[in-house]
């Protein structure tokens, strides 16, 4: 069950630390492009404006000196005849061309002739006022200019090729735009990173927060150079010290606690020592009582040991008292030579010496071969593996096996096999396997349950403890 | 003449329960419940056997069995609430053959009086032994060393004579327990290891570098016969 719950949260937490960094990410890059956007948009047009009003005045300007010079040059006899050589002498520019309206005749250009001339140019020339405006004439964007020359009844047109100024600003556009997307592309670069650098704070906490709910109470947190993150540092690590002073102080009270039990404790059992060596002198009741007491008192005492035991853990006061030990005679001894169990030691067991608390481990392996007994019909198989820097030893049963449920929650402190609920002659005080796990953890080793490897029966379960070691063969 | 067993312990209750634990198994006990009316007890008569609280008012169970054992070989258990390594080997180096571990009950006590009483008793190896300097009379109880008598406790002698026996051979600790103080694989091996020590303080002329008693790493001790 509360795996479960991680799981939600787990995959909370990753949707929520994607989405915060995406998130700033995406702001920047929206950013970036609304500025390059506002940018691009503002250069075009003003630059836009720009170009054609420059072209648009020096069209005109120059229209006006070739239209005066024009005028200098017409005598009331002129006709069209005499336009070709008065034009030869005006200055040409590039893209522009000229029409002259002499009288009723017209001298055209190259390309255009009366009909290409708009409508609103020729009325405003008829009414003898200048004009200019923007045409498309043959597909080509132009500039049209107009002035009536009074005197002669004549007009001058000149009509200026503005695809020019088309084609720049097409550049212009392109270039904009290449570089919007380049803006856009490195905002969203500029969000992901600082997002990063910024989230790399909040990460230290996670990983933080973790260690401590792992077990590692002292974990802290570096200060950082940066005020505000100081401030989160420091409140919490104010955190982690007042929860691992309470723990502390809770350990420390539970191991208190037990050892004044022991004093009564041991009245009781000596007392109880006496009774039972003059069983014969009580009444039948009298000795079933007796018994009870007995038996009960005894499952007392192991319940305070254990107790004792784990708040020892738990108060970070327990200690390895490593030995040398020598495999096979420990398993041997540990298992009293049970003839029933199939032993399978590695070739060179008998001179395989390993560095350990020797009683912590031989209570854990005594705590599974219990628990093979009292919930497997009993242990079946003993392995010892060898690794590289490790030893294995497992302990396989052919009893009913353990629910992938229960498996998770098989070395809580407390739980019990599936017979939890029959507190009758099980015995078990429910902190076995977890001592086996404090006990093998203080080695920095790992213990579980996993499917049967060794035996050949339908069900059952096999524990395994792991051990670092730095193995000497003698 | 029956046994005498002298017990220090402040806890009233305990000391009674264990009394008539004791009584059951046909011993005599004296209840003291301070150091100060153990020692002037055992000085007035010593017992057989005295166990020891290391939790006491006034002199600690320590001091109380430093100065008992300077007073004699007499076997000395102390019983502890802890098994902290540093209770248990404080106790052992004071001068204590032994320890309980608090609760203990009625048979293990039992068994615990009769191994230390057992070793009363002249050990059973009869012949004489002399490695270099070191001279070891069996059947005296009586060890010398550079000529001069040294005093062991019966539980000193005994692995001593363990050692002797088995000279040149490597005994573990494992055996040793077993041999010495009659535990199985899984006793404590701190007994055996202050023993040594205590033995090398008395007999080694260099106790950090024995010359008879030596350690063989990874296997145990040996006492030495080539010098």
């Amino acid at each position: 069950m509360p795996n479960e719950k991680n799981d939600q949260t787990e995959t909370l937490s990753y949707k929520l630390k994607l989405g915060l960094r995406t998130r700033i990410s995406l702001f920047f890059a929206v950013g970036g492009l609304l500025v390059s956007i506002g940018l691009s948009g503002v250069t075009l047009v003003l630059t836009r404006q720009q170009l054609i009003d420059s072209r648009e005045t020096a069209a005109s300007a120059f229209a006006s000196t070739n239209a005066t010079r024009l005028s200098n040059q017409l005598t009331p006899d002129s006709s069209v005849e005499d336009l070709p050589s008065i034009v030869d002498s005006m200055t040409k520019i590039e893209g522009s061309q000229r029409l002259i309206r002499i009288g009723n005749h017209w001298l055209p250009s190259q390309e255009l002739d009366r009909e290409d001339i708009p409508e609103n140019i020729l009325e405003r020339v008829t009414e003898l006022k200048a004009g200019q405006l923007r045409a498309e004439i043959n597909g080509k964007t132009r500039l049209v200019l107009g002035i009536p020359l009074q005197v002669f009844d004549a007009a001058y047109f000149a009509i200026v090729d503005l695809t020019d100024l088309e084609e720049t600003l097409d550049d212009l556009r392109i270039i904009l735009f290449g570089a919007g997307a380049g803006v856009t592309s490195l905002a969203a670069l500029l969000g992901w990173w600082i997002s990063r650098r910024t989230l790399r704070p909040l990460r230290n906490v996670r990983e933080a927060a973790e260690a401590i709910a792992g077990g590692r109470l002292d974990t802290r947190l570096i200060r950082q150079s940066d005020p505000d993150l100081d401030r989160l540092s420091e409140s919490f690590n104010e955190m982690a010290r007042a929860l691992e002073e309470r723990i502390h102080r809770d350990a420390r009270f539970a191991s208190e606690v037990s050892h004044e039990l022991r004093s009564p404790l041991t009245t009781l059992k000596a007392s109880v020592g006496v009774l039972e060596s003059r069983k014969n002198e009580l009444s039948k009741r009298s000795q079933t009582a007796l018994d009870l007491l007995s038996r009960d008192l005894e499952r007392f005492n192991r319940l305070v040991s254990e107790l004792l035991e784990i708040s020892g853990y738990d108060a970070g006061a327990a200690s390895l008292e490593l030995e040398e030990v020598n495999v096979a005679q420990f398993i041997q001894a540990a298992t009293r030579n049970d003839t029933s169990i199939t032993y399978m030691l590695p070739a060179r067991a008998d001179s395989l010496v390993i560095n350990v608390d020797k009683r912590r481990l031989a209570r854990a392996l005594s705590n599974l071969i219990d628990n093979a007994h009292r919930y497997g019909n009993g242990p079946t198989v003993i392995e010892v593996l060898t690794n590289e820097n490790s030893i294995e030893i497992a302990v396989e049963d052919a009893g009913p096996g353990i629910s992938k449920e229960e498996r998770k929650i098989i070395f809580d402190r407390f739980s019990r096999g599936s017979s939890s609920g029959q507190r009758g002659d099980a015995g078990g005080t429910g902190l076995g396997l977890s001592l086996v796990q404090e006990d093998v953890r203080l080695h920095g080793g790992k213990v579980w349950v996993e499917n049967l490897k060794a035996t050949k029966s339908e069900t059952g379960s096999r524990f395994v403890i792991k051990l670092p070691t730095i193995k000497e063969e003698l | 003449m029956s046994v005498r067993i002298l017990t220090v312990e402040d806890d009233e209750r305990i000391r009674t329960a264990v009394s008539l634990a004791l009584q059951e198994e046909g011993w005599e006990v004296e209840e003291t419940s301070n150091g100060e009316d153990a020692l002037a007890s055992f000085s007035r008569q010593p017992s057989d056997v005295v166990l020891i609280d290391i939790m006491l008012p006034g002199i600690d169970g320590f001091e109380v069995c430093r100065r008992i054992r300077r007073l004699g070989d007499v076997p000395i258990v102390m019983v502890t609430a802890r098994l902290d390594s540093h209770d248990v080997v404080a106790g052992l180096e004071a001068g204590a053959d032994d320890y309980l571990r608090k609760p203990f009950d009625q048979k293990e006590l039992a068994a615990r009086v009769r191994a230390l009483l057992r070793r009363s008793k002249t050990i059973g190896s009869t012949s004489n032994f002399l490695f270099d300097q070191l001279e070891i009379i069996a059947d005296e109880g009586m060890v010398r060393v550079n000529g001069k008598e040294v005093h062991l406790t019966r539980t000193e002698f005994k692995l001593l004579i363990e050692l002797a026996t088995n000279s040149g051979k490597v005994l573990s600790r494992e055996d040793l327990l077993e041999r010495v103080w009659g535990y199985d694989y899984f006793g404590d091996s701190r007994l055996v290891d202050v023993h040594v020590r205590r033995l090398r303080t008395k007999i080694e002329m260099d106790p950090a570098n024995p010359k008879y008693v030596v350690t063989v790493r990874g296997l145990g001790y040996k006492l030495k016969t080539q010098f």
